[in-house]
């Protein structure tokens, strides 16, 4: 049954991180020290959120890879907002930023849906055009913490009940994501459409709409991250982030996502999130390469695909007669 | 002309002997979990002559052609190749044997040239061992000369059209010096200038000395292009000989015959007033001119052969695609469908032909595929129910008898029939007033066909609208008050009463007129 194969694969990768979290506690237990979960998890936030929205892109069977120059160009545009008008109060700052990768993950939607082309190219093309379009407004140039006002940079940093706003940000994209997905009924579309696009127009959804609504929702989630990400590190230029979309896609991969569409959980992105930002905290402190993190994510990527693949495998039809009487 | 059904059902293959059959079949059965598909058909191809295989659908006739073709293994009876003995393990010993079928959908390759389809897996060589292009394109040049194609070798396959991908696909069965050739419905997509070159191209194939089994819905050709006649039904052999011999009415009584095992509900016509009109409904390609009126109640068949644009006209009804032209009343009011919500929001719904790819979502449970379109209604303030969505499922399910583990089991596990009940409940749930059927027991065992058959009656005894487009004749005349026939995508005819007929239906269907009886 996928539903419980989807769990017990949620429990293996649950089991892989308690593993990993064992074999570093035993030579460095100051690592597990509830503080540094702590900062670990604050420091996966940005990773957790995005995989999120990427993971309701890829369920309808499409991808984003703008989502990271979505993130830096939105930084970009909040940050220099800042500089102009100091005064601007941080609600406001939130609501340009996640209307800002709203729009911009909107126009990934329509093009998709309205003219019909890849999702893989339209999102390679975006990605392209956002980082440029942070070298036109920007100059270049970096905006650098002195620039930005202390307020603005504060924000993320700032402690609720003993985790930081940014921690929090991930933990009520996480809650709003189960409501989401599960109990409504755009999240049941976004299944309906990637499990089998013919059978949901015929069922009345609108596809190419529910793509949309994917991307608009993983833009408006980029943005977001956007002005969090630019806070926290107090730097704004071209190219932050860089990279950053294959993580995100590489945590739902991990976490049991189908690239094929139609299949994946929060807790699957979830976990798949924690897992990478687990390797990448813990790989300093074993005093290990930072080169070697890439080849490890890599390796998880395919060790998670090849899971996958072999327990989606469809039975098919019996055709041996031999093979029927066997069952 | 022989009199009756049962005097041609006694007639064996006419033993004339100016020929010997290049191929045989004797004594060939193959059955299917709760199926006999064949049952001890024979069936012989000569040399330069086309026989046609008749039948209706289900009748054995793919059937048949995996077995000619090595997909199917019989279980009894003999294949005997110019009178020697054979078995076809695999595809591969058919096609080495030198039977080839070209399918109504051919199966070859887009992206490669038409040189390469015809050449893949036997292309001539260099010295080297190195495909040798020159003499690949020479060879396709000339084998496409001798069929009377002017196609260039050279092109990629997918800028043709499927008339001339058929030609390739001949011209690739000659490479392989195949003597016996089937050709499955060949002319059921094509054009009518591309029907013409397809007869030629049979004449040619004839003239070289091919075997040719050629089956056909269409009567018309049929009576071109064969010299001999094969009849199936339900499995069984039913008559064969040659074409000179047999007259249409005689051929279609043979194809026709009588159903004995399938039993229908008994059910008394309830009609209540209309609930849909439909006024002049065009699409530029697909139909044109398609108008009738139902009423509550009602079981209308639509019935046709495979292409005469019934399951296009449905879509178009339900909003999948838009007519050019045309107008449709619901309850007596003017009524506009643009998209399947604007239909299922009327009260019209779809059960569409093709259950894998139309209807289930493989991988969503039972309870939400059942509720998908009635989320409106088992939400509250925006979010979902899953205890109202498990209601509406177990209500529905409860009344289709749908055998199933449990609700939220993935769909994709049930059975094809288990699967169609699902989708049924699927729109029951949605309280339709117009349900359309498309081919609703294609491919189910016969118990569940059973169970469906029961529950349209029920439905229409309950005052729901019913359309069922079904290409079985004793289905349509077990369930239907009422029967359109479509032919090239306009009504050829409307049945019912006493009128209703197998043989009227076959007629209108394949165009054949009243007076040749």
């Amino acid at each position: 049954m996928t539903k419980s194969l989807l769990k017990s694969r949620e429990i293996v990768l649950a089991a892989a991180i308690l593993v990993l979290l064992l074999a570093i506690a035993s030579r460095f237990p100051a690592f597990v020290a509830p503080s540094n979960l702590a900062n670990v998890f604050n420091d996966t936030a940005p990773l957790i959120m995005l995989a999120l929205g990427q993971m309701a892109v890829i369920v309808t069977r499409c991808i984003d890879l703008s989502v990271a120059a979505n993130l830096a160009l939105t930084g970009m545009v909040v940050a220099m907002l800042n500089t102009l008008f100091p005064g601007l109060p941080i609600p406001v700052i939130l609501f340009v930023a996640t209307s800002l990768g709203a729009l911009m993950g909107l126009a990934n939607g329509l093009l998709v849906w309205k003219l019909d082309i890849p999702p893989i190219v339209v999102t390679l093309g975006t990605m392209t055009v956002y980082r440029g379009i942070i070298f036109l407004i920007s100059d270049g140039a970096w905006i650098n913490a002195h620039e930005m006002s202390d307020t603005f940079k504060a924000f993320p940093r700032e402690t609720i009940l003993g985790l930081p706003v940014l921690s929090w940000f991930a933990i009520l994209t996480v809650l709003g994501f189960v409501l989401l997905i599960g109990r409504t009924s755009l999240g049941r579309a976004f299944f309906a459409v990637g499990g089998n696009p013919h059978a949901a127009v015929y069922t009345g959804i609108n596809v190419g709409r529910t793509q949309c609504a994917a991307f608009v929702l993983s833009g408006a989630l980029a943005g977001l991250t956007g002005y969090l990400w630019v806070a926290r590190y107090a730097v704004a230029y071209v190219d932050i982030a860089g990279g950053f979309e294959l993580e995100v896609v590489a945590a739902c991969v991990i976490g049991g996502i189908s690239i094929a569409g139609g299949i994946g959980s929060v807790g699957g992105a979830l976990l798949g999130a924690l897992f990478l930002g687990i390797v990448k905290n813990a790989l300093p402190v074993v005093n290990i390469s930072p080169f070697w993190q890439l080849a490890i994510s890599g390796s998880a990527i395919i060790i998670a695909v090849a899971f996958n693949a072999t327990s989606n495998r469809s039975k098919g039809r019996v055709i041996l007669k031999k093979a029927e009487h066997a069952q | 002309m022989l009199a009756n059904t049962q005097g041609i059902e006694n007639v064996h293959p006419p033993v004339t002997q100016d020929q010997k059959p290049v191929l045989s079949l004797q004594g060939i059965s193959k059955s299917f979990p709760g199926v006999k598909a064949l049952s001890e058909v024979s069936l012989e191809l000569y040399p330069g002559e086309v026989t046609a295989l008749v039948g209706e659908n289900g009748a054995g006739k793919s059937t048949i052609v995996k077995v000619l073709t090595g997909i199917y293994q019989p279980e009894e009876g003999e294949i005997a190749i110019s009178g020697v003995p054979v078995t076809f393990p695999t595809a591969q010993d058919a096609g080495k044997a030198g039977v080839t079928a070209i399918h109504q959908e051919t199966v070859l390759f887009d992206e490669l040239s038409v040189a390469e389809n015809i050449f893949i897996g036997h292309a001539p060589k260099t010295r080297f061992g190195l495909i040798d292009k020159k003499e690949m394109r020479q060879r396709a040049r000339d084998l496409l000369d001798r069929i009377g194609a002017s196609i260039d070798p050279s092109v990629l396959l997918k800028e043709l059209g499927i008339a001339n991908k058929h030609l390739v696909a001949i011209a690739r069965a000659l490479s392989i010096d195949a003597r016996i050739v089937i050709m499955d419905e060949p002319t059921a997509s094509l054009s009518h200038k591309e029907i013409e070159e397809t007869y030629e191209l049979v004449e040619r194939l004839k003239a070289e000395g091919k075997a040719i089994l050629f089956i056909s819905h269409k009567f018309d050709e049929i009576f071109r292009i064969a010299d001999r006649y094969t009849v199936f039904r339900d499995g069984q052999m039913v008559g064969a000989g040659k074409i000179r011999d047999v007259s249409e009415p005689d051929l279609v009584r043979l194809m026709v015959g009588r159903s004995v095992d399938q039993v229908f509900p008994d059910r008394k016509p309830n009609r209540g007033p209309e609930v849909l009109r439909v006024v002049g409904y065009s699409h530029p390609t697909e139909f044109e001119d398609i108008g009738f009126s139902l009423r509550k109640g009602e079981i209308l068949g639509f019935y046709g052969l495979v292409g005469a644009g019934r399951s296009e006209f449905m879509q178009a009804l339900f909003g999948i695609t838009r007519p050019s032209k045309g107008a449709i009343r619901i309850d007596n009011e003017i009524a506009v469908i643009r998209s399947p919500s604007e239909a299922i929001r009327h009260g019209i719904v779809y059960v569409p032909e093709d259950r894998g790819k139309q209807g289930a979502i493989k991988g969503l449970p039972i309870f939400q595929n059942v509720s998908l379109p009635s989320l409106k209604n088992t939400s509250k303030n925006g979010f979902l129910r899953l205890a109202e969505e498990f209601r509406l499922t177990r209500d529905y399910t409860q009344r289709l008898d749908l055998r199933a583990a449990a609700l939220d089991q993935d769909i994709g596990e049930l059975s094809g029939g288990n699967q169609q009940k699902v989708i049924i409940a699927k729109w029951l749930a949605t309280q339709p007033r117009v349900i359309i059927l498309d081919e609703p027991t294609k491919g189910i065992d016969i118990g569940s066909k059973a169970a469906v058959h029961e529950f349209m009656a029920e439905l229409a005894a309950q005052g729901l609208a019913v359309v069922m487009v079904s290409s079985e004749i004793p289905e349509v005349l077990g369930m239907s008050d009422r029967v359109i026939v479509m032919r090239e995508g306009r009504i050829a005819a409307e049945f019912e009463g006493d009128d209703l007929t197998p043989e009227r239906l076959v007629r209108a269907a394949a165009g054949i007129s009243e007076v040749a009886q």
